[in-house]
């Protein structure tokens, strides 16, 4: 594995954005957003922008509203207040298939049907491209051969998803949704459930990604993983932001303190030289006690 | 594992063709397509075998012979008028159910949500009933009454179900449940009629094609094919359908749209059936699997449903009129088999889900 840069100095690109935009380029932006479910309120009023270029990481306690803001910032979720602005216009003011082709989203929800093989799988992630006329071109047959070699999955193209491990099956899954072929990518929790060694392995390849000039935004529950590999880290906590910013300003101990409720001490990476969050020892309160019961 | 190499990626793990026709391209297993011609080849078969069979017996040549503009004026009369409407039907009504229920069970995800196990069939022609008793025997309200039947029992078992959403087991029990009062309560509007609108309505009350004739039938398909026609053009949409709302939903598909599109389309093509052959039980629910199974497909291919729908109706009816002792309507031939396949497949699925 070639070494990944931490372009924690990175600015964000103007690549995508017209020239005559005068605020500073993001293609992706949330303003005074309000997300519910079933009408309980689970993000209120909340603003954000996802620097273009950049691979940012939303981090925080469970149920803090952390996969809700993804799904609201990729349309799968309507915010009831506020919009959710892409290139410049509302998000949900764009046919379906348009966002489709400029923004892309790997759920925790996706299911393989029955007996799919990998080649057919990532196929289906050039649906926004394809029509009722042209279900099948060129350009979508090179597309999906570019992804399974930038996943390491081209071997696999044709064994069925069920027969593969939870880490291969994980990065066919990130390779159909580069298939789709957007600058733009929103992921959830894409590393849960896979094991430490293929964790990191995505993590790579995300970082790899995002090196080539996508801009990619992640939930993780991994604190060091974030510290290591994001540009820009947004804390969450009970549905706001408490903190934002490059990791050596956001890991810090007392924030981690702050989100986490967790005692901590924050060490330079032995690896890299940012920050590395080490648990002190017996540092959670007991479960039941007051201290945790008021904060759930 | 060999496959056919084309454009760069040299293995996609079955063999296909890209099928261009003018702008149209469309990928297709090779597998689906030997499927298809096994099952058009199987149809044409049976089909002769249909028009040849009965009191009057013809043999497949001389039925070859009047299918071709040949033959006797008896034989013509006997194929074209006497038997031609039913084996067509037997195809046709197949196929409009076996559609039906590749919409249904595609947009559930489950393979027990077809439409003849929610009750929709009973439900249409409950409303076909009511419509014979209240209005007229006349086709087209006989027509409409099942088309409303049919939706109104959807928005019962909706409402229902609405619970554990369209995807959940309790849509299948309440299904269950809502069918089997429906086909009590024709059961009993049936003995309270008078007795010869009852005759002429009970002819279909398990499903049969003993009354078909070919007038009604053209009305019923001509109503059919604008549905057909939009499930077919839905079918990329269903293809996104399958990867969880939330997956086609980020490719562009709109999840919610989609499925009240194919359920609305699947209970109008029930509704059509059902006007010219009554209820008809196990097609909707077994032509999709036994499509996917042939076939070997991920997904429900709508073309070889409808294939397989109508050779399994076409087979029953054979076996319903010629191979029993006595002649029975072809629904006792399907709720037979059927509930036999009914009970294995929910035996599957709570293995699946324990």
């Amino acid at each position: 594995m070639p070494d990944i840069p931490l372009p924690a100095d990175r600015v964000p690109s103007a690549d995508h954005a017209p020239s005559a935009d005068p605020v500073p380029s993001s293609r992706l932006s949330a303003e005074a957003i309000t997300l519910s479910y079933d009408r309980a309120e689970i993000v209120r009023d909340l603003s954000v922008t996802v620097p273009d270029g950049g691979f940012t990481v939303i981090i925080g306690p469970n149920a803090c509203g952390k996969s809700t803001l993804l799904r609201g910032l990729s349309r799968l979720l309507a915010p009831s207040c506020g919009r959710v602005v892409l290139d410049g216009q509302t998000i949900g003011s764009y046919p379906a298939k348009e966002v489709a082709r400029r923004l892309g989203l790997l759920p925790q929800s996706a299911v393989a049907p029955d007996g799919i093989t990998v080649a057919d799988l990532v196929g289906r992630g050039r649906y926004p491209h394809q029509n009722l006329m042209r279900q099948w071109s060129d350009a979508d047959e090179t597309a999906v051969q570019h992804a399974l070699e930038a996943t390491g999955t081209a071997d696999l193209a044709g064994r069925p998803v069920d027969a593969l491990s939870g880490g291969q099956r994980q990065r066919v899954w990130v390779a159909m949704v580069l298939a789709q072929e957007t600058d733009l990518l929103l992921l959830d929790e894409p590393t849960t459930f896979l094991d430490v060694a293929h964790q990191v392995e995505l993590m790579e390849l995300f970082a790899h990604l995002n090196a080539q000039g996508r801009t990619l935004v992640a939930v993780l529950h991994d604190l060091n993983h974030a510290a290591r590999y994001a540009t820009h880290i947004i804390a969450m906590r009970d549905g706001r932001i408490v903190a934002e910013g490059p990791p050596h300003e956001v890991i810090t101990s007392e924030r981690v303190h702050e989100v986490f409720g967790l005692e901590n001490v924050v060490i330079p990476d032995p690896v890299t030289g940012g920050p590395l969050v080490v648990p002190l020892r017996g540092s959670v309160p007991s479960v039941g006690s007051a201290h945790r019961g008021a904060r759930s | 594992m060999s496959s056919s190499r084309l454009g760069t990626l040299a293995d996609v793990g079955y063999r296909r063709r890209i099928v261009r026709l003018g702008p149209l391209r469309v990928p297709v297993r090779r597998r689906s397509i030997v499927a298809g011609l096994v099952a058009v080849v199987a149809l044409g078969v049976l089909g002769v075998l249909a028009l040849g069979l009965g009191t009057y017996p013809l043999t497949p040549q001389q039925v070859v012979q009047v299918l071709f503009g040949g033959g006797d004026a008896m034989d013509r009369t006997v194929v074209i008028d006497w038997r031609l409407p039913r084996a067509v039907a037997g195809i046709a009504i197949g196929a409009l159910l076996g559609i039906a229920g590749a919409l249904f069970q595609t947009v559930t995800r489950n393979p027990l949500a077809s439409p003849d196990i929610l009750g929709l069939s009973h439900g249409a022609f409950t409303g076909m009933l009511l419509a014979l008793v209240f209005v007229s025997g006349s086709w087209p309200v006989l027509t409409l009454g099942s088309l409303l039947g049919g939706f109104a029992t959807a928005a019962v078992i909706w409402l229902l179900s609405a619970r554990g959403g369209v995807q959940g087991f309790r849509l299948i029990v309440v299904g269950i449940g809502v069918s089997s009062i429906l086909a009590s309560l024709n059961t009993w509007m049936l003995l309270q009629i008078e007795l010869e609108t009852a005759m002429f309505a009970s002819a279909w009350g398990t499903g049969s094609l003993n009354g078909v004739t070919a007038g009604p039938l053209a009305g019923a398909l001509a109503c059919a094919l604008p549905f057909a026609v939009a499930a077919f053009l839905l079918v990329p949409r269903l293809r996104q359908l399958g990867l969880g709302d939330d997956m086609a939903a980020s490719t562009g598909v709109r999840p919610g749209a989609v499925r009240a599109g194919a359920l609305l389309i699947g209970v109008a093509l029930v509704a059509a059936a059902t006007t010219v052959a009554g209820p008809v039980a196990f097609v909707a629910l077994a032509a999709p699997q036994i499509g996917r199974l042939v076939a070997r497909t991920p997904h429900l291919s709508l073309l070889l449903s409808g294939l397989f729908g109508g050779l399994l109706l076409l087979g029953a009816d054979l076996i319903a009129q010629h191979v029993l002792p006595t002649a029975l309507p072809v629904g006792v031939v399907t709720v037979s088999v059927g509930g036999a396949y009914l009970v294995l497949m929910i035996i599957l699925e709570i293995r699946r889900r324990a």
